[in-house]
């Protein structure tokens, strides 16, 4: 089995986030990329699938040269093989448009991406993707088994969980549930030394067409301050919540 | 020409998020001089057919025989007749997620999602968006003719407009790529998504026995219930209740959170709620920084106040 796993370059959950030139870019500056979190639990569900049925693991990403050191730790963590597609993505169609091109000349049974990325938080890609090539579409995917080239997997919905059975090839947008936090994989020293001898391949991109353009960035308004209330008076509270923020 | 919304159901009724969609179709509608016109799927009767119409849906397309986990040929129904429509408007379900990033792609138009801010002109359509976990607000142009947009939950206000919503039922069917086996639905709870009020505990509650008072609280407020991540890792509740960056992200009106320190992962999931309330004994808890009102002290001497004074609140 083949499987493909998408990862994304985002900024580390505590990162501070700040926009430069006037508003309009995100400022990396002094900033820790990670592993898009939700594309951690789909890599490490690989591995699992790997460990058990001899499955080979590409790792992607799109990107410029300064996402690498995602695929090197992707490299560390399990996968085989890994692929840059050399692009600054601009949009979710831009992105899901090269990663579909290169799907296309290449046979994958499982591709693994992330419900969402969650710095642009659009959830997109792996959709666009399933459109693109045809094949059925998983979001938010918590679940999944493999027997043979069928596979079991669940989903999460409004309300509650959707069982589902389907063949290869598919698409997911994994999240939680597909293992568990804990199980959650940090590269080993000999991970971290074999990642340096694996491949890593550049792919140039072709089409840059972007159906969306981001113009500029700012933060929420700030708060109010606290107001503190003391725990004998939780009758002021209650008083607070019903006549001045007007929502009990 | 007409504005697309995609009329999501539930067993056969609309919910608030579904509203929500078809109220922000109309606001644009208005600028534009369209009508807005609902598709939607699922046996629904011609009762709760016509209550699209209170909110400004001019027609509906029903399609009873398509089930909406079929997401590949919802977004076929959709783009047949989405041809020439401006804009393509969802709400930011789970199901509307598997649905309109296909609805861009087959119709070439750009998708913006989480959206906060209503269509000010035609000319050239931006709308804010929320981005970052709610750390940012980003600006977003369309670079097409046609937008494919969802909308952020509990964002816009409801307008009634009372309009005789007219119904076509196609008997259409068609073959899902996806078999489904079964569904685990959680009978009788309101979901995290579309909760007005929702009350939240974390490990400060010492253990899951303790969850009777967060649950009477929840009840009387008419809350769903959720938790912090360590909370739902201990297993002391399940998944479906973790909210922050890996869980869920919710937008309720009033987040009312118990014994949560407010980590960074935590806030991220939360901060786009209206009102926050902590509750912790820790006065140095990073949620104060956070939070509206915010109460020192020990949950099980608080909530149990909380209760009460709500008891009498509703009883006078």
């Amino acid at each position: 089995m083949n499987i493909l796993v998408c990862i994304s370059s985002v900024p580390d959950t505590t990162s501070k986030i700040n926009f430069t030139d006037n508003n309009t870019k995100f400022d990396s500056n002094g900033v820790q990329f990670v592993i898009n979190p939700y594309d951690e639990f789909g890599l490490t569900k690989a591995v699992f699938l790997k460990e058990e049925n001899q499955a080979s693991i590409t790792v992607l990403t799109v990107g410029d040269p300064s996402v690498e050191p995602i695929l090197r730790k992707a490299l560390a963590i399990g996968a085989d093989k890994a692929i840059r597609i050399n692009y600054s993505p601009t949009d979710s169609y831009s992105t899901a448009y090269q990663i579909a091109n290169h799907i296309n000349s290449s046979e994958y049974d499982l591709i693994i991406a992330g419900k969402e990325s969650s710095d642009y938080n659009n959830g997109a890609v792996p959709g666009m993707i399933a459109d693109m090539l045809e094949i059925p579409f998983i979001n938010a995917c918590n679940g999944l088994t493999l027997e043979g080239n069928n596979l079991k997997l669940t989903r999460e919905i409004d309300g509650g969980i959707e069982n589902i059975q389907t063949k290869t090839p598919i698409i997911i947008g994994g999240q939680k549930g597909l293992v568990e936090e804990s199980e959650l994989k940090i590269p080993n020293m000999r991970g971290i030394m074999t990642a340096r001898t694996k491949p890593l391949e550049v792919i140039e991109s072709s089409d840059h067409t972007s159906l969306t353009e981001s113009i500029s960035f700012e933060k929420p308004a700030a708060k109010g301050s606290c107001k503190m209330i003391d725990e004998n008076n939780i009758n002021e509270l209650v008083q607070e919540l019903h006549n001045v923020a007007k929502v009990i | 020409m007409s504005i697309i919304v995609y009329a999501e159901s539930w067993e056969g009724k609309f919910r608030k998020s579904t509203y929500e969609a078809v109220s922000y179709a109309k606001n644009m509608s208005e600028i534009l001089q369209q009508e807005v016109k609902s598709i939607t799927v699922g046996d629904i009767s011609e009762e709760e057919l016509k209550k699209l119409g209170i909110y400004g849906s001019s027609s509906v397309e029903s399609y009873p025989n398509i089930s909406k986990s079929d997401g590949k040929s919802v977004a076929e129904i959709i783009k047949e007749h989405a041809q020439n429509s401006k804009f393509i408007v969802f709400s930011n379900t789970f199901n509307a997620k598997s649905i309109a990033p296909r609805v861009s792609a087959k119709l070439k138009a750009g998708i913006i999602t989480n959206i906060i801010s209503n269509l000010e002109n035609n000319n050239e359509p931006v709308f804010k968006r929320q981005s970052f976990s709610s750390k940012a607000i980003e600006a977003v142009k369309l670079n097409t003719n046609q937008g494919v947009l969802s909308i952020a939950p509990n964002s816009f206000e409801l307008s009634e407009k009372q309009l005789d919503c007219k119904i076509s039922v196609n008997q259409k069917t068609t073959e899902s790529d996806l078999n489904i086996i079964g569904k685990d639905i959680n009978k009788g709870k309101i979901s995290l998504s579309e909760a007005e009020v929702i009350v939240s505990a974390g490990r400060g509650l010492k253990g899951p026995e303790n969850w009777n008072m967060i649950e009477e609280l929840a009840d009387i407020l008419g809350a769903a219930t959720a938790c912090s991540k360590p909370v739902s890792d201990i297993g002391w509740r399940p998944h479906s209740e973790h909210v922050g960056q890996t869980g869920k992200a919710v937008a309720p009106n009033l987040y009312i959170a118990i014994g949560i320190s407010g980590a960074i992962q935590h806030l991220a999931g939360v901060n786009s709620s209206k009102v926050m309330v902590a509750i912790n004994t820790d006065p140095e808890a990073p949620f104060f920084k956070a939070a509206d009102y915010g109460v020192v002290g020990d949950a099980f001497e608080v909530v149990p106040k909380l209760i009460e004074e709500i008891k009498s609140l509703r009883n006078n």
